[in-house]
Parts: C-alpha cells; structure tokens; sequence
C-alpha cells in the first residue's frame, strides 16, 4: 500500500534492544506503581512466613534429626521459608493474569505492538519486586530468631540473583497454568493443588535424607529443590551447597528460559 | 482493486463509494484502502461467528459495524486488531496482515475494546505513561504528548487521580487518549459509548471527531444507537448472524427501504428478514 503522509511506513525500532527495554520496564513499573498505591498488601504477605519460622521453626526443632549437619534446625530451615514465601507469592501471578483479563486491562498491553516476550518478562520482573521484599522481612526475622546468617556482600548478591530467578520462574509458571485453565475458579482449586506438592517434595523444611525413595527422587526434579539448596549455602554463614551452586543456578536458569518461550506464546490465549 | 461484495444485498457499492476511495494519489495509482477484509471467517467450535465476510475501509473513513447482540461485530474487530485469529479469510490493516504480521498492525492501530481496559489501579496520568512506553515514544516527547492528550480529551484536572474513582465517560476519554498516543491509521472502538449518559456519548462523540481530524485516522466502531451512526459515520456495514447483510452510506441504506425509512427501519427489516429466510448460522 502507499502510506500516507501521516503514517510513514519507516521501519519502527522495535526489535530493538533499548525500545524492549522500555517495553518490559513500562510493564514491570506499572506493578511497582500499584504496590505503591497499596503498600499493605506487602505487609499481610510477610505474616505467613513469620508465622513459619517461629511456630513451624521452634516446634520441629525438637523432633530428632531433622536438623543439617551441625546446624541447628532454625538454620535449616530459614532458607526453606524464604523459598517457600518466594514461591506462594509468585504463584499468584497466574490469577492476577486472570483477573486482569477479567477486569479487561489485559486487553490493553495485548494490543499493544510490544513483543509478547516483553510482557511476560515484565511480569516476571515485577514479581521479583514482591520476592525481594519478602526476603528482607525474613532476613530481619531470621536475624532476630538467632540464625546465623551471612552478610558477606558476593553472598547477599547471590541469594538476590537466586530469588530474581525462583520470582521469574514461579511467576511465569503459574501464568501458564493461567493460560491453560483460563477462570479464577479453576486457577484457585489447580493453585492448591500445584503449590503444595512443589513446596512438600523439595529439601525446603526436611533433610532429603529422611524422605522415602520416591519422594527423594521427585525432590530431585523439583526446581525449588535448587533454589533451598542456593540459598543454604549464600544466605548461612556455616552454610554449604549440597549440588553445586553452579548447578543451582544453571537449572533455574535454564527453567526460566524454557517457561518464558512457553508462556510467550501461550500468554494471547488468555484474551481470546 | 475495489471488489464487490458478493452478500451485499441489491446495492451497488461501488457506484456510492465514499469520495476518499475514488480520489487517486498523485502518481495516478488508486489510494489503497486502511483496512480490506476478504472472505474473513472464524468459528468457535461449531458456531460460525463471522461467516466470509468481505470490505474495505478508506484512509479516513469512518465506518460503523452494526447489528444484533451476538452478529458477530466484536469478534470481527477482534480479529482486525490481531487479537483473534480467523478460521479462514484474510485481512490486512494498514497494508499490513493480521495473521502474518501482527506486531506491525499493532504499531499502527488502536484498539478500545468493549470492556474497559484503562487500569482502576492506577491514575490516569500513569495509564497514559504505562501506553506512551509501550508504544515506544520517545522519552524526550512523552511528556508533552500525554499533556497534549489529556487536555484534548478534557482529563488534564482529573490526571492525578486513580481511574477507580472516574465517570463512565471519563474513562472511555482516557481509553481513546491512550489508543491513540502513537497517532494510529486506524481507531477502532468496539461500543465505546455503551453505557454512558447522552452528555457523555455527546462528549466521546466530539473528542474522537477532533482526534480524527487532527491525526487523520480512520475510525472504526460498533454501536447499537443508531443516532450515532446517522451523525457519526460516513458508511455502515450491516452484521446479521455472522454475515454481511448490507453495506453503504447511512442515506444509501435508508433509501433502500423507501423515502420515510429510518436507519432503525432498516436495521428491523434487514435482521428480520435475514430471520426468516433462515440465511444464518448453523
Ligand atoms: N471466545 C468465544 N468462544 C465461543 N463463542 C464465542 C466467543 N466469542 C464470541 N462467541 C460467540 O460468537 C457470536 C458473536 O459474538 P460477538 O461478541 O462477536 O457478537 P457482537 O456482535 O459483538 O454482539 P454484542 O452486540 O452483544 O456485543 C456470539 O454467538 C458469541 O456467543
Ligand atoms: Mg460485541
């Protein structure tokens, strides 16, 4: 066709690296803006894993061989609640997308020439937002509770990175079962469902030593399991990686990735 | 290159095509139309939609999408804005295809969908900033751009506050203002004042007329108030049960049903007819 004066047909840089940029910033900021508007919502998220380190924490403390090796059982168990506290907070996400859709605000960012990957990793960001503040409630909390904790500045880094990663990966998980089952309805009774198996079949509260075969094995495939295993050996002082940091990284990395190319291009079902 | 529309029933559309469409570019070559739709066809399971329907849409036209609830309207502009693929047929907008292309007719169209979609959360400022971004404009002009938009669509005083607390009217401004930051070739509005008090649809009505004029786009939208589509609207296109039933100027399709006929006449015969042939979906 011949344009029109008023619409050239130059090429728009939107392949682009910085107009991406822009674009997965545009999205990530517009969660931050909402957090600012309504900052308790934050602070009611940081009850649960509270509750987990003092009640879960003090009375398991007791059962026998449930503590690491040398550790006490609260350092075991400090790098669990800050995984799980991660995870149900990013398992959210899927039904915001939901509600979003319902609510029809969806609609306006799928119109939008920005690249579906752009939108999917803007959220994914902005739920990494939501983890990292989560995790300095249970620094504090575990501080006070006498956990041993690492301060060294590589390792503070680290456990940053690791939850960056665990925020994306889970977000971005739980936004394609959102694409799949598509009502807030199905998504609550699938969520449950989904949450609990990947918090109990991971090294998160208990030492794989004491599951059955089995369970172990499931652990193993778990990418929480990495994610524990991460944050043992950043956040504690005395703490040790029991797989590898590298392997820690490299597969909720490489999860992250995968689920990003998946929920791209499953992310339009959702206004359909 | 224009086609006649085989399910246009008994009018000649060719011969009352807006002048914009006969009018030819300086080099002599015809101006090709913003929008073309050709044969265009989407089913949900066994329901037919939109069944083979075919139009065209000049630079600048304003055309109106009417029919019954359930015609198959949105589901025809939702597969224009690339937000649904067709089962078959094709469509491109802005000389771009909506299946192959569709990141390049997002760039160049703007899209209000029935249901709002500004963001309760945030304020009408920060709706305008979330849009200006991901229509990349350029940081430099963001600001002055948004302003601009906001003053046009009568929002500068209410920019600050969160879009919860707008009226009906107001928030469908912030919409449009929103859908057309980046200066689209095509707005398209699907019942955009549905819902809203005549003061307000008067007011939608003269900011989008404004806007159309100064950005000269062309405008597309759905409607069950056919008084708009008498002011608004250079033609309309008729959907009953998935096809098009006709497709002209309003006067075109008044005069088809005889000289006292009203658009509203128009609207009962063709959908009733159409009824009673049993010419619908299966
Ligand atoms: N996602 C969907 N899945 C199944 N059926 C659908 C879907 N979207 C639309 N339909 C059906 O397609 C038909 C056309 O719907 P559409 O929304 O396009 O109508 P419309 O002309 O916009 O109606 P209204 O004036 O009420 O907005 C309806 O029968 C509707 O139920
Ligand atoms: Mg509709």
């Amino acid at each position: 066709m011949i344009p029109s004066p008023t619409h050239p047909a130059r090429p728009i840089p939107w392949a682009t690296a910085t107009g991406y940029a822009t674009q997965v910033m545009a999205v990530a900021d517009a969660e931050v803006l909402k957090l600012r508007h309504d900052p308790m919502d934050l602070v009611s998220r940081a009850v649960q894993p509270i509750l987990w380190l003092v009640l879960f924490g003090q009375v398991m403390a007791h059962v026998r061989g449930l503590s690491g090796a040398g550790g006490s059982y609260i350092d075991f168990l400090a790098p669990g609640v800050l995984a799980q506290s991660v995870l149900f907070v990013a398992i959210f996400y899927g039904l915001s997308a939901i509600w979003e859709r319902d609510l029809g605000v969806l609609h306006r960012y799928m119109v939008s020439p920005a690249p579906r990957s752009a939108l999917v990793i803007g959220k994914a960001l902005a739920s990494t937002i939501r983890g990292l503040s989560q995790s300095i409630v249970i620094y504090v909390c575990a501080a006070l509770l006498g956990v041993r904790l690492s301060f060294d500045p590589g390792h503070i880094l680290g456990v940053t990175v690791l939850i960056v990663l665990a925020s994306a990966l889970f977000s971005t998980f739980s936004l394609i079962i959102a694409c799949i089952v598509k009502t807030r309805e199905r998504f609550m009774g699938i969520g449950q469902f989904l949450t609990m198996p990947i918090f109990f079949a991971s090294n998160a509260i208990y030492p794989v030593s004491v599951m059955p075969g089995w369970l172990r094995a499931i652990s193993r495939v778990n990418p929480l399991s990495y994610e524990v295993d991460g944050l043992r050996a950043l956040m504690l002082s005395a703490g040790a990686s029991q797989f590898g940091l590298g392997l820690d990284f490299g597969v909720l990395l490489v999860v992250v990735a995968g689920l990003t190319l998946l929920a791209t291009r499953m992310y339009p079902r959702l206004t359909q | 290159m224009r086609k006649v529309n085989g399910r246009c029933i008994g009018l000649e559309v060719v011969s009352r095509l807006p002048r914009a469409l006969k009018m030819s570019s300086k080099q002599g070559a015809p101006v090709a139309a913003v929008v073309e739709v050709h044969d265009l066809t989407r089913r949900f399971g066994a329901l037919t939609a939109v069944d083979g329907v075919s139009f065209d849409i000049a630079p600048r036209e304003t055309f109106a999408l009417i029919g019954p609830n359930g015609a198959g309207k949105s589901t025809v502009m939702k597969m224009l804005t690339t937000m649904l693929p067709p089962t078959s047929g094709r469509a491109t907008v802005a000389g771009y295809d909506v299946v192959r292309q569709p990141q390049d007719v997002r760039a160049r169209i703007g899209y209000v969908p029935q249901q709002l979609s500004a963001d309760g959360e945030l304020t009408g400022y920060e709706n305008m900033l979330l849009s200006a971004r991901l229509y990349l404009i350029p940081a430099a002009e963001r600001r002055a751009r948004i302003a601009e938009a906001l003053a046009m669509m009568d929002l500068t005083e209410a920019k600050d506050r969160r879009v919860q607390t707008y009226s009906g009217g107001m928030a469908r401004r912030l919409e449009i203002a929103q859908s057309t930051l980046h200066r689209p070739a095509v707005l398209f509005m699907d019942e955009p004042t549905v819902g809203l008090d005549p003061s307000g649809r008067r007011a939608v009505w003269r900011h989008v007329q404004t806007l159309r004029d100064q950005i000269g786009a062309a405008v597309v939208f759905t409607t069950h108030y056919m008084d708009e589509v008498e002011e608004v609207c250079d033609r309309l296109a008729l959907i009953h049960r998935g096809r098009l039933a006709a497709i002209g100027t309003p006067g075109d399709l008044r005069a088809r049903e005889g000289s006292e006929a009203t658009l509203d006449d128009v609207f009962t015969d063709l959908t009733e007819t159409a009824s009673r042939t049993g010419d619908g979906r299966k």
